[in-house]
């Protein structure tokens, strides 16, 4: 009994040591499937291990749109969460609304400067301060591909141009299996545009047109070209596509099914769910032409502005925990992405993170970093979805012509202003 | 003088009796009262916001700089605004018009005083009971061209037969029909059947004696006498039609691409997702004035009867 009682008391002195400068902080976030609500469960336990406490705030579906849809009405209603998983320019909106606080005090501390890549980081800032902590890096670029099904329809590698890709697809169809797996849903289609896109187009290009949104730029013949090469995807895939999730597709490649997706590298989480070993069991190849060309979908944490002391410490705490380089590890094994701190060592990854990685540095070198238009890094929410409605429609209507597709990006994009 | 005195008794009678009066009166007011201001403050009250809205340049978050009527010019500009409308004429009027259809010949058949009624009655109007979630998500399964009917009649030997509506973006507006139908005809069933069960025997046997056939029956006595049961089920699928969310989500997405678009879901997508709130708002408005052009001409014609009758 004693002992307990000892416990106990020391326990509760423990308590109230920690809550000098402790206090709870709300974290909305939309990491709820497996292996990603076991990343966010690691964040959680090591802020309590400071004192502080998390109050959760999941909220699934949609790739954040649901999230978003309950950021905004609370507030509205003048109770924000102190900490909100928000991503690429829709943090500079909220700051500019004066909803986001500082955390400089963090980044000089820890010094992110000397770590964090330029590109990425500017969108966690609101006029030059700290307002968000980046917590990881996903590569868009990439093929998944079943080695089996391709050798089996005399495909010795992964296609490397469009013009190698069709001929490989007709190959892979007379085999009997379905070339390229798809879901046909707006951010899917609008994911394989622009890989196509910026393979054809190059680094330059794609910022012109799905970053300036260029009107020049997204009426140009290199345009045209990518929206022709886009549409003859149509013939790879098969016809069940509508409205299929991007998890389904992918089964499909690794049942066998079908031979290749294309989809960001969170697809390696399925693969890794199958007990699929990647460079034996799975490829993880650049589609045609993007080999040196990374484009990234960076999911970040945005600090609220607080009055509380308590809470501001927490968030400070909680940035420094998202940055250090056990959790950068941890979590990003557990989420298929690669660390967002240049200087962890990705020893312990599998060989698609570390090609990821071996991408991003040469991509950083040429220029040929780019956000990805169909993740939110590039543009407002409002012009995003006009590029979607236009993509998507000129996808899935037989009778659009590329130019007239391409000019209605230009009077989608200007009326979404 | 002595009225003087007799003032006060009598004026506290009446004083009394008016005080009662008074509470009768008034009871029933202070105790609608409440409803009444919840109504008024979070059905018109909310009218109102979204018609300001709709006139601002709000995006992600409400802010009153007003522009005018700029944003419903904007919603006339937009292909995909004309896509829902259009949509919705297409669906709705095809869903009314089957629901009609479908619901009067099924109550005529079930009038005919056959057997297991009862049963019947219940297997027609049991897709009312399920939500548009789960009807969408299984006639999404059964029109998938890989997995439903196409599947399965090509697994009986008919290779060449095809029914991919639901992956066409041209007939995909009526995989939509097909479901909504499914779920609401026999709701219609239901009340055109309790009008028919309240027309008098003796109307029939009366127009049998005089050597009427079953149809003309039908055609001359029963029908008209059923106007005031049309009205009604018109009414409430058209409300069903013009508010038709989940059943979209749940069996297309809105898609291929967004060719399955309604009002809708045009509103939710663009006030909720894409932070164009004053857009959003706008296309709200014209749903309202979509249903306020029913409901007018219902609620004219309505107490224009009262009034004659």
């Amino acid at each position: 009994m004693k002992t307990i009682h000892a416990l106990a008391a020391g326990a509760l002195l423990a308590a109230a040591v920690g809550q000098a400068n402790a206090a709870e902080i709300e974290v909305l976030h939309w990491w709820t499937s497996g292996g990603e609500a076991k990343a966010a469960n690691l964040l959680k336990e090591k802020l309590e291990t400071k004192g502080h406490t998390w109050k959760d705030f999941a909220v699934a579906g949609g790739a954040g749109d649901s999230a978003m849809t309950v950021l905004k009405s609370r507030a509205i209603s003048g109770n924000p969460p102190a900490v909100a998983q928000i991503k690429g320019p829709l943090i500079k909106e909220w700051g500019d609304m004066g909803f986001l606080g500082n955390i400089d005090k963090a980044a000089e501390a820890d010094g992110w400067d000397d770590f964090l890549p330029e590109e990425i980081v500017a969108a966690d800032k609101v006029d030059g301060h700290y307002a968000a902590v980046p917590v990881n890096i996903h590569r868009i670029n990439w093929i998944w591909a079943n080695p089996e099904v391709l050798e089996d329809s005399g495909v010795d590698h992964v296609p490397q141009t469009w013009d190698e890709f069709f001929d490989a697809a007709d190959k892979i169809r007379e085999a009997g299996y379905i070339p390229l797996a798809h879901g046909g849903q707006p951010w899917q289609d609008a994911t394989v545009f622009e890989v196509v896109m910026m393979g054809i187009g190059g680094g330059d290009f794609y910022r012109k047109a799905f970053v300036d949104l260029d009107p020049e730029a997204l009426t140009s013949d290199t345009m045209i070209e990518s929206l022709k090469t886009f549409k003859k995807l149509r013939g790879t895939m098969d016809e069940n596509i509508a409205g299929r999730d991007w998890n389904i597709a992918t089964s499909m490649v690794i049942n066998g099914k079908a031979a290749m997706q294309i989809m960001g590298d969170w697809a390696k989480g399925e693969f890794t769910a199958a007990g699929m070993t990647p460079g034996e069991d799975y490829e993880c190849v650049a589609p045609p032409m993007t080999e040196n060309m990374f484009s990234y979908n960076t999911d970040s944490l945005a600090m609220f502005d607080v009055d509380d002391e308590g809470q501001q410490q927490a968030q400070l705490d909680l940035a420094s925990i998202v940055l250090s380089k056990d959790f950068q590890v941890q979590f990003n094994q557990a989420k298929g992405s690669i660390p967002v701190r240049l200087d962890v060592s990705l020893d312990d990854f599998d060989a698609c993170a570390k090609a990821s990685r071996e991408a991003f540095d040469v991509a950083m070198d040429e220029d040929a970093l780019v956000p990805s238009l169909a993740h939110g890094m590039a543009v407002s929410d409002s012009q995003q979805g006009a590029v979607f409605d236009v993509i998507t429609n000129f996808f899935n209507d037989p009778d659009m012509k590329a130019e007239t597709a391409s000019e209605r990006l230009v009077s989608a994009v200007r009326a979404a202003e | 003088m002595p009225s003087k005195v007799s003032a006060p008794a009598s004026g506290e009678r009446r004083h009394r009796r008016s005080l009662a009066g008074h509470i009768e009166r008034v009871l029933p007011r202070l105790v609608v009262a409440p409803s009444l201001g919840v109504a008024l403050f979070f059905v018109y009250g909310y009218m109102l916001w979204t018609f300001l809205l709709s006139l601002t340049n709000s995006r992600m978050l409400p802010q009153y700089d007003f522009v005018g009527f700029a944003q419903y010019a904007r919603l006339f500009a937009n292909e995909r605004w004309h896509v829902a409308a259009t949509n919705l004429v297409v669906f709705g009027g095809l869903f009314i018009v089957s629901c009609l259809v479908i619901g009067l010949l099924l109550a005529i058949f079930l009038d005919q005083r056959i057997r297991q009624e009862g049963a019947l009655r219940t297997i027609y109007l049991y897709p009312m009971a399920l939500s548009l979630i789960v009807t969408g998500v299984v006639w999404r399964w059964l029109l998938n061209p890989g997995l439903g009917i196409q599947a399965m009649v090509r697994g009986w030997g008919f290779e060449d037969f095809t029914f991919n509506w639901l992956v066409d973006s041209d007939m995909a507006i009526y995989t939509l029909v097909i479901a909504a139908v499914w779920q609401a005809s026999g709701f219609v069933m239901a009340l055109f059947l309790a009008g028919l069960r309240s027309i008098d025997d003796s109307l029939f046997q009366a127009a049998a004696l005089d050597g009427a056939s079953l149809p003309r029956i039908y055609t001359r006595i029963v029908l008209p006498s059923l106007r005031p049961v049309v009205f009604s089920s018109v009414m409430i699928l058209a409300h069903i039609a013009i508010k038709s969310f989940d059943l979209v989500m749940a069996l297309t997405g809105g898609g291929p691409g967004y060719a399955t678009d309604l009002p809708a879901t045009f509103m939710y997508a663009h006030t909720f997702t894409r932070g164009q709130i004053g857009l959003g708002s706008a296309s709200a408005i014209m749903m309202l004035c979509g249903v306020l052009a029913i409901l007018v001409p219902y609620l004219y014609s309505e107490l224009r009867g009262q009034r004659h009758g």
